[in-house]
C-alpha cells in the first residue's frame, strides 16, 4: 500500500476531493454575494464519491451527473475557469452560459452533462454503455444519482434493460440521507440496493466517506463491466454539508445542527483523507496544507476570472437550438 | 413507375439507411420478428440481427432514455413508438433531455435521433390508440417533426430523419400504411422544410398535413365541379415550415383553410392560420380558418368517431362559402 505509484495516486484523489471543497466553497460565496445568477446544489460533503469513482474511469468513460453535479464534474477533469464562467452564464463557459450549474456538461472528459429531472439522466448512461458496447469502444457508463432519483420509475426501466442486456454501467446511487428537504427513510421502502438485486444486478454498499474503500471497489467494477460483466450498483452512504440548494438555509425542521457537526467534524472524507495519509507516513501535513492554499489560490483566481469574462453575445441566444447537418450527407449518395 | 405501400416504404428507408450506415439502428417493442403489430419493420431483423434490430420491454421512457443517450455517444437510433398516445410516457425523455440537449451544452452534444411513431383516427381505436399528438412535440424548440402524406414522402422523410442530426420525430398515418403510391427503384430523400404543391389552384389554398393532403385533394376536386380551383399544398415537416411556399400561395389565391388531424384548439392549424395572418394580411380576402379534429377524446363508437376528423365535403363546403365572399361572422 506504500509504493510510490500509489501514493501519487492517493495525492491526486486528496486533491481533486478539496478542488470539489473549494469549488463549492467559492460557488457557495457567489451566491450569499448575490453575484451568481439563480441556485446551485453544494456537493460539499459527498467529494470521496465523484472522486473515488472518477479516478477509476479513463477521460473515454462517460458519466452523467445531476443538479449537484459541480463534483462529478470537477472529479471528471473540468477545469475551474470554464465552469466558473458557466455557473455566472459567461461565453467561455462550458456550456456558453446556455446550461448554467444544473446542466453543465464536459464531453471532452466523457461528462455528457448534469440533470435537471432527478433521474432524468440514467436512460442517458444505459444509452451511453449500450453504444460503447455496440461501437465496440470498451468504455464505461457510469450513472450518478441521489436516493431521490431511487423513487422514479425510470431507474428500473432501465436496470431492467441493463440487466438484460450485460451493459457496461455503472449504477451509483449517492445515498446523501435527504431527498431534497425529507429524510430518505420516509420516502424508500425496504432496502435499496435489493431493487437492483431483484434483476440480477450485483450490488454493493460503500462508505461514501471513504475515498480508498470507494475507489477499490470501483476499479474492480469497473475493470468487470468492462469485460461484459455488468451491470454493477453502488449504494454509497454519504452526507450532504448544505441545504438541498444554497438558499436552503432554515433546515432543523428536518434535520438538526448536531447531526450536520458529527459528520462535518467525524466524517469528512477530505480531514480523515488527509489523516490517514500523513499517519502512514506517505506525506507531510506541510505538504497537505500547501496543496489545500494552492486549490483555493486556483479556484479564487478563477472566480475572479469569470466575474470579470464577458456575457454571450445577444446574437447566440437562438444558435444551437438545431446541430448543423452537412448538407452533402442529406443529398443522394452522401 | 412501381407502386408500394407506406409501409413497405418505411421498410425500405430504414433498411437502406442501416445498410448505408452501421450506427443506425432500431430500438421498440416488438420491433424484431413481430416487425411491429403494423408489421411496417417486417424482415429487417433477418438481415439486421438482434443487436441492431432491439426488442424492448415494454417501457418507453426507458427505452426513449435508452436511445437519448446512445445518440449522443455516436449512435443514431431509430426510436420504434408503437402508437402517437405513448408520447406523453416519453416526455421528459424527448422534450427535456433530447430536444435540449444540443442548446443546453452550448452545441457541444447533439441527439441524432428518429422517433417513428404514428397518428390518424377512425380506426375504431377509441381515445388512448387513436390521437394524432404532433402538435405536442412541435411546440418544443429543438425537435424536427415531419409528416408524410404517401408512400412516397414516407420513404423520402425518413432518410433526412436518419441522416439529420437532431431529434427528429416521424408521424406516420396508421390508416395508411397499406396505402401505395409511386416510389423509384432508385435513392432519393426529401428536404425538410420543402413544402409540396400537389396541386395548383387560383382561388383557394388547402394546406393539410399527413391524410388531411388526401381530403384536401378530394376536397380539390369537389370543388373543381363547382368551378373553383383550388390549390393544395403539403408542408410535409411542420418543423421546419416552409412559410415562403404557404405565403405566395395564399398571396394568389387570397384565402386559405389549414387541415389537420390534430385537435383544433390550440393546434398546428391556429399556428399555421396566424402566420398567415401576420404575414399575408392585406392579401387576404377573408379570414384564413382553420379545421382540425374535434377537441374531444377520439370516441369509439363509429357513429361519434367519423363526426370527429375534417373530411372532403366539410372542407369543400367550408372553401365554397370563403370563394363566395359569404360572412363567416357578423360585421
Amino acid at each position: 500500500m506504500t509504493q510510490p505509484s500509489n501514493t501519487e495516486s492517493y495525492l491526486r484523489m486528496y486533491t481533486q476531493m478539496v478542488r470539489i471543497r473549494a469549488f463549492e466553497d467559492q460557488a457557495n460565496q457567489l451566491y450569499l454575494s448575490a453575484k451568481m445568477p439563480g441556485l446551485t446544489h453544494m456537493y460539499s460533503g459527498q467529494e470521496a464519491v465523484a472522486v473515488g469513482i472518477c479516478e477509476a474511469l479513463t477521460s473515454d468513460d462517460k458519466i452523467t451527473s445531476t443538479h449537484r453535479g459541480h463534483g462529478h464534474c470537477v472529479a471528471k477533469g473540468a477545469e475551474f475557469k470554464q465552469m466558473f464562467c458557466e455557473l455566472l452564464g459567461k461565453e467561455e463557459g462550458y456550456c456558453r452560459g446556455k446550461g448554467g450549474s444544473m446542466h453543465i456538461a464536459d464531453q471532452s472528459n466523457g461528462n455528457l452533462g448534469a440533470n435537471a429531472i432527478v433521474g432524468g439522466s440514467m436512460g442517458i448512461a444505459t444509452g451511453a454503455a449500450m453504444s460503447a458496447r455496440a461501437r465496440g469502444s470498451g468504455e464505461v457508463a457510469v450513472c450518478f444519482f441521489g436516493d431521490g432519483a431511487t423513487a422514479q420509475g425510470l431507474m428500473y426501466e432501465v436496470m431492467n434493460m441493463a440487466a438484460l442486456w450485460k451493459l457496461p454501467v455503472i449504477y451509483a446511487c449517492e445515498n446523501n440521507g435527504y431527498s431534497e428537504y425529507t429524510r430518505t427513510d420516509e420516502i424508500a421502502a425496504g432496502s435499496i440496493v435489493a431493487r437492483a438485486e431483484a434483476f440480477g444486478i450485483e450490488a454493493h454498499q460503500v462508505d461514501g466517506q471513504d475515498v480508498l474503500a470507494v475507489n477499490e471497489l470501483s476499479q474492480k467494477l469497473i475493470a468487470r463491466a468492462r469485460k461484459g460483466e455488468g451491470p454493477f450498483f453502488i449504494e454509497l452512504m454519504t452526507y450532504r454539508y448544505h441545504g438541498h440548494h444554497v438558499g436552503d438555509i432554515n433546515r432543523e425542521y428536518y434535520r438538526t445542527k448536531d447531526e450536520e457537526s458529527d459528520w462535518k467534524s467525524n466524517r469528512d472524507p477530505i480531514t480523515n483523507f488527509g489523516r490517514w495519509l500523513t499517519e502512514q507516513g506517505l506525506v507531510a501535513p506541510e505538504d497537505l496544507a500547501a496543496i489545500d492554499a494552492d486549490v483555493y489560490k486556483d479556484a479564487e483566481d478563477a472566480v475572479a476570472y469569470a466575474l470579470a469574462a464577458a456575457y454571450p453575445d445577444g446574437s447566440e441566444v437562438d444558435m444551437h437550438v438545431y446541430a448543423p447537418t452537412d448538407p452533402a450527407t442529406l443529398r443522394v449518395g452522401g | 413507375m412501381r407502386e408500394i405501400t407506406l409501409s413497405k416504404a418505411v421498410n425500405e428507408a430504414i433498411a437502406e439507411e442501416m445498410r448505408r450506415d452501421p450506427t443506425v439502428f432500431v430500438i421498440g417493442e416488438d420491433v424484431a420478428e413481430a416487425g411491429t403489430p403494423f408489421k411496417v419493420l417486417s424482415g429487417l431483423v433477418e438481415e439486421f440481427g438482434t443487436d441492431r434490430i432491439v426488442d424492448t420491454p415494454i417501457a418507453e421512457p426507458g427505452f426513449m432514455g435508452i436511445a437519448v443517450g446512445a445518440a449522443m455517444t455516436g449512435m443514431r437510433p431509430i426510436v420504434d413508438l408503437m402508437f402517437g398516445d405513448f408520447l406523453f410516457l416519453v416526455m421528459d425523455q424527448l422534450c427535456n433531455q433530447a430536444a435540449k440537449t444540443h442548446y443546453m451544452s452550448g452545441g457541444k452534444l447533439s441527439v441524432p435521433l428518429v422517433l417513428r411513431t404514428n397518428m390518424g383516427a377512425t380506426r375504431r381505436s377509441a381515445a388512448q390508440h387513436s390521437q394524432s399528438l404532433h402538435a405536442l412535440v412541435a411546440h418544443i424548440p429543438g425537435l424536427m417533426v415531419a409528416m408524410p402524406s404517401s408512400a412516397y414522402e414516407a420513404k423520402g422523410l425518413m432518410k433526412t430523419a436518419i441522416r439529420e442530426n437532431n431529434p427528429v420525430v416521424i408521424f406516420e398515418d396508421k390508416l395508411m400504411y397499406q396505402d401505395k403510391a409511386p416510389v423509384p427503384e432508385e435513392e432519393y430523400l426529401i428536404p425538410f422544410g420543402q413544402a409540396n404543391v400537389k396541386r395548383e389552384g387560383t382561388d383557394i389554398t388547402l394546406i393539410g398535413t399527413s391524410s388531411m393532403v388526401q381530403v384536401a385533394e378530394k376536397a380539390a376536386e369537389i370543388l373543381a365541379g363547382q368551378g373553383i380551383s383550388a390549390e393544395v399544398i403539403d408542408p410535409r415537416t411542420i418543423v421546419p415550415l416552409d412559410e415562403a411556399t404557404l405565403l405566395a400561395s395564399v398571396k394568389k389565391t387570397s384565402r386559405a383553410i389549414v387541415i389537420d388531424e390534430g385537435h383544433q384548439g390550440y393546434g398546428i392549424t391556429g399556428e399555421i392560420a396566424a402566420r398567415l395572418n401576420e404575414k399575408a394580411f392585406y392579401h387576404l380576402d377573408a379570414p384564413v380558418c382553420r379545421m382540425g379534429a374535434m377537441d374531444v377524446p377520439v370516441p369509439f363508437s363509429p357513429a361519434l368517431e367519423d363526426l370527429t376528423v375534417p373530411t372532403p365535403e366539410r372542407v369543400a363546403a367550408l372553401a365554397a362559402r370563403l370563394v363566395a365572399g359569404e360572412m363567416l361572422h357578423d360585421a
